[in-house]
């Protein structure tokens, strides 16, 4: 087993950032000029990095497989981004931020990066708010902040229900403004297939230029991935449909470590699955259960409409089993209380498989909050119920008409019904402190990466994470390596390395179009969801996961003889790039299956139901498990598993408490 | 796979690439749900075309929860379908009725080529954005977020225009394929923060510039693109442009 260093920085925890950035060494603004790197994915991670390297100096190429690089992954974020910027008074500090993030990651993220994330975190909103990014406010002009899960501070920054678009579209323009002055070429509609390797390093990577067919080959003296998590593993989920793992799996088959596979975030509301043909599922942001309440009958089985459900009747569930957070436990928690009301038998819906998710009471409180500011004295119900629908209509607009749209029915007059569905990977490319992976100059940025959340990440932090990591981490960070490479000329596109990595690229296109098989690419990816989300899903056990694995074996025989590609390989095909993402789907969700069966512990979103306490809370073993599992790719599809240690110098390691 | 009860008659454009001639093709699809999205149902109809052996349909669909604008289906002569204030992707089948006839086209302007199918060319749009779509702010160079309080009326009327997701729908369904509304919303959202006032009058000429060199037309008025806008971008922000742009050739002192 290889050691893993991690080159976490020497002294204390509250000092690393700042002393390694005013160490590092640095690239002086003639030599970037010369130098070019390449960044895989626009969206907020890919975006800002790809912005403010340019801005920097150095020369960037940027790839999406989107149109445009507006419409990365992001854009849907919902509810907001944290920052401890503690505007609201309420105790918030850098400190309280990281621990909260350890905390809620069941402690098993790193403690120098959380730490470093909690630091820029207030930086963050400043040069957003720079940009023009239109964040609530104050009547008094002022920032406003919500609540989020898993903290006793209101430190979320929001734009309505659409954070993630404001915040991407504002490193979008950084991005475009660098584009128009040549500073950053552009390359849509692009999918990185290969990354070449030159000795050891990497130094570029193939594209297919997904219009015409056409393989491309781009060199660069660093490439970073950008290019966000794997939750499409599950066929259904809130990610995009074009979200996928395959540039991250193809890093991994070059030798970058994949850490922590097995740690998936079910998100404890979103809008149930309605029928066989469902393609996705939409999320309702974890702001809403802020204002909301969460809530299923007491009776098993009960046939009435919610609204004819008297209060004593009801059991709000999470505020009884977690009385200090009530409806603000992390989703982890909030997910899995919801799967055992169900399983119990006491889930609404026609599906059995939802629980209400009940805005009445905060209408209410708002409506009369609104009516003092506008001097209605003594309101009665009905004026404070539209005047709270106003507050909410202003607060969650977007979601409620997408719930309406979806469902048919009125969330402002039904409560919404909910259920959990994947949403986020905390897994991904192993990183060290400087975000590089196992491959010198490959880097990772924002889900893409393991690094800064641990076994369950909390609402509100994913922005924050893509955006520190590419706005104020890897234009320090990457530094310290292009230093070194100054002498290194531009690699010539007809290495053979550049040769390989393009006629692999290409045989796998070739294989695809041999096969003529009789099923197409959506029947093997409904198929591996299925799989997916019966055993490694919410719970998992030893049983389910080794049959899983058995199962994914078989399921990529079937698959590589049996799949039907229909079109060529020389034009605008949308099925053979499903394909090739379905293939990495399938040898990742193997590892995934591996992964929780060799992690004999609960921890966050990792769930095994051999290992929970009388009351059904997670059960971790911090003697045998406290570290990151950091698996290696070998020929054959077969893995090795090497770990890094986690240690907790700042923090009192417990078993974690929302009660 | 399909568990509903509606049959329906599509006239779908299908176009090989750029330059092939494109045409109307006739499917025929029965027990479709009216729980799906519209895009599900194309889904149904591309897993139906594939098994039988023959090229699936291609049209741009992404995040289908209305937000990344990727989606863009002209349908029975509408961008987006007949409900107002909703994406292609949002629309679902309960908006139709068994034994419908549904005409689907890609979006047409020149300034949007057809790449094959129901998919355009849109980049026409990231080309008007980084000719001045933005603030000159390099990371790292900005002041404490509270330090420029903006009255709240003002962040919220930037916030509306700035939900615009460059969907296209505008350009679409305007008959001079204008795209005043798309740059407009920028324009606006920019124009009404103090952040944006230092570039306000160099900004609104470059990025008016930049749009009529790509080939979109002109504006006349007639306010389809504000009916038919997903997310309900005013036509205000048209007018707030116009007096901008105009202002500019007398305020600016730069020559744009």
């Amino acid at each position: 087993m290889a050691e893993l260093n991690a080159n976490i920085p020497e002294g204390e925890l509250t000092d690393k950032w700042t002393k390694l950035r005013s160490s590092m060494p640095l690239v002086n603004p003639a030599n970037k000029r010369s130098i070019e790197i390449i960044v895989v994915g626009s969206g907020l991670a890919g975006a800002s990095a790809a912005a403010t390297l340019a801005e920097m100096g150095y020369k960037v190429k940027c790839f999406c497989f989107q149109d445009s690089p507006r419409r990365a992954h992001s854009i849907a974020a919902q509810g907001g981004i944290n920052a401890a910027k503690n505007y609201q008074n309420d105790g918030d500090s850098t400190y309280r931020l990281f621990y909260d993030t350890i905390k809620g990651g069941d402690y098993r993220a790193r403690e120098a990066n959380v730490h470093r994330l909690a630091e820029v975190s207030a930086n963050i909103i400043d040069q957003c708010v720079a940009q023009g990014v239109p964040l609530a406010r104050e009547y008094g002009g002022l920032l406003d902040n919500r609540s989020f899960g898993g903290t006793q501070v209101q430190r979320t920054f929001y734009a309505a229900g659409q954070t993630g678009q404001q915040l991407l579209l504002g490193a979008y323009s950084a991005l475009e403004r660098q584009v128009g002055m040549g500073k950053v070429e552009m390359f849509t509609r692009h999918e990185m297939l290969e990354v070449v390797v030159v000795d050891g390093k990497a130094r570029g990577i193939i594209a297919r230029n997904l219009l015409t067919g056409e393989l491309e080959r781009h060199s660069g003296h660093a490439v970073l991935l950008c290019s966000g998590g794997y939750g499409n593993v599950f066929y259904l989920s809130t990610n995009a449909m074009g979200s996928n793992v395959t540039a991250a799996w193809k890093a991994h088959k070059k030798g970058a470590f994949f850490g922590n596979p097995c740690y998936t975030q079910i998100h404890p509301t979103c809008i149930p699955v309605s029928g066989d043909h469902q393609s996705k599922l939409t999320l309702m942001s974890e702001s809403l259960r802020n204002d909301g309440r969460i809530w299923v009958p007491k009776k098993k089985d009960d046939p009435r409409k919610a609204s004819e459900i008297p209060e004593d009747e009801r059991d709000y569930y999470l505020e009884r089993r977690y009385p200090a957070f009530g409806n603000l436990v992390p989703r982890d928690v909030a997910s899995r209380a919801a799967k055992e009301r169900c399983d119990a038998g006491y889930g609404v819906g026609k599906s059995k498989l939802a629980v209400y998710l009940d805005f009445k009471a905060n209408t209410e409180r708002y409506g009369r909050i609104e009516a003092n500011v506008q001097n209605i004295h003594n309101p009665d119900k009905e004026t404070c119920m539209r005047l709270g629908r106003e507050v909410i209509k202003e607060k969650y607009g977007n979601l409620f008409d997408m719930y309406a749209q979806i469902t048919g029915e009125d969330p402002y007059e039904l409560p919404m019904r909910i259920y959990p569905a994947v949403h986020y990977t905390m897994g991904g490319l192993w990183v060290d402190y400087n975000l590089m992976t196992t491959v010198p100059g490959l880097y990772a940025l924002g889900e893409a990466n393991f690094s800064d959340h641990g076994a369950n990440r909390l609402g509100a932090s994913a922005l924050m994470q893509g955006l520190a990591d590419g706005y104020f981490v890897i234009p320090y960070t990457i530094g310290a390596y292009l230093s070194k490479e100054l002498a290194t000329k531009p690699i010539p596109q007809d290495h053979p390395a550049f040769v390989e990595a393009e006629a692999s690229a290409r045989g796998i296109i070739d294989k695809f179009f041999a096969i003529k098989g009789t099923k197409t690419v959506d029947y093997f990816h409904k198929k591996l969801g299925k799989i997916m989300w019966e055993k490694c899903g919410m719970a998992r056990n030893a049983k389910g996961l080794t049959e899983a694995i058995a199962e994914i074996q078989q399921l990529r025989k079937d698959f590589w003889s049996d799949v039907r590609v229909p079109g060529e390989a020389n034009e605008f095909n949308p099925e053979l790039e499903k394909a090739g993402r379905v293939a990495d789907f399938i040898e990742l969700g193997e590892l995934m299956c591996i992964d929780a069966l060799n992690r004999n512990e609960s921890c966050g979103g990792h769930f095994r139901e051999e290992y929970q306490t009388e009351e059904g809370e997670a059960m971790r073993d911090d003697e045998n498990y406290a570290y990151v599992a950091a698996w290696e790719f070998k020929e054959g599809v077969k893995f090795e598993l090497h770990k890094e240690e986690l240690k907790f110098e700042n923090i009192k390691v417990a078993q974690r408490s929302y009660k | 796979m399909s568990t509903g009860n509606m049959n329906l008659t599509l006239k779908i454009w299908r176009q090989k690439n750029t330059k092939a001639k494109g045409g109307l093709v006739d499917y025929k699809l029965s027990d479709i749900s009216p729980d799906m999205s519209f895009l599900e149902m194309f889904d149904v109809l591309n897993e139906e075309l594939i098994s039988k052996g023959d090229e699936p349909v291609v049209f741009d669909h992404d995040c289908r929860e209305g937000i990344c604008g990727a989606c863009s289906m002209f349908i029975n002569g509408r961008p987006h379908g007949p409900k107002e204030g909703v994406t292609t992707c949002q629309l679902h089948m309960r908006s139709f009725k068994d034994g419908d006839t549904i005409v689907v086209e890609p979006w047409r302007a020149k300034a949007f080529p057809v790449v094959k199918d129901l998919t355009v060319d849109r980049s026409a749009f990231d080309r008007v954005i980084a000719a001045g779509g933005f603030i000159s702010v390099n990371t790292g160079n900005a002041q404490d977020a509270n330090n420029l309080p903006i009255p709240k009326v003002q962040a919220d009327s930037a916030f509306e225009a700035a939900a615009c997701i460059g969907c296209g729908a505008c350009v679409a369904t305007c008959k001079n394929a204008s795209a005043m509304l798309f740059v407009s919303a920028k324009v606006s959202q920019l124009a009404q923060l103090p952040q944006g006032q230092p570039e306000r009058y160099r900004r609104v000429q470059t990025m008016v510039a930049q749009m009529d060199a790509e080939g979109f037309g002109n504006c006349t008025n007639t306010g389809a693109c504000e009916a038919e806008c997903p997310k309900g971008i005013s036509l205000e922000n048209i007018a707030r442009m116009n007096r901008d742009y105009l202002s500019a050739k007398f305020v600016s002192e730069e020559d744009i």
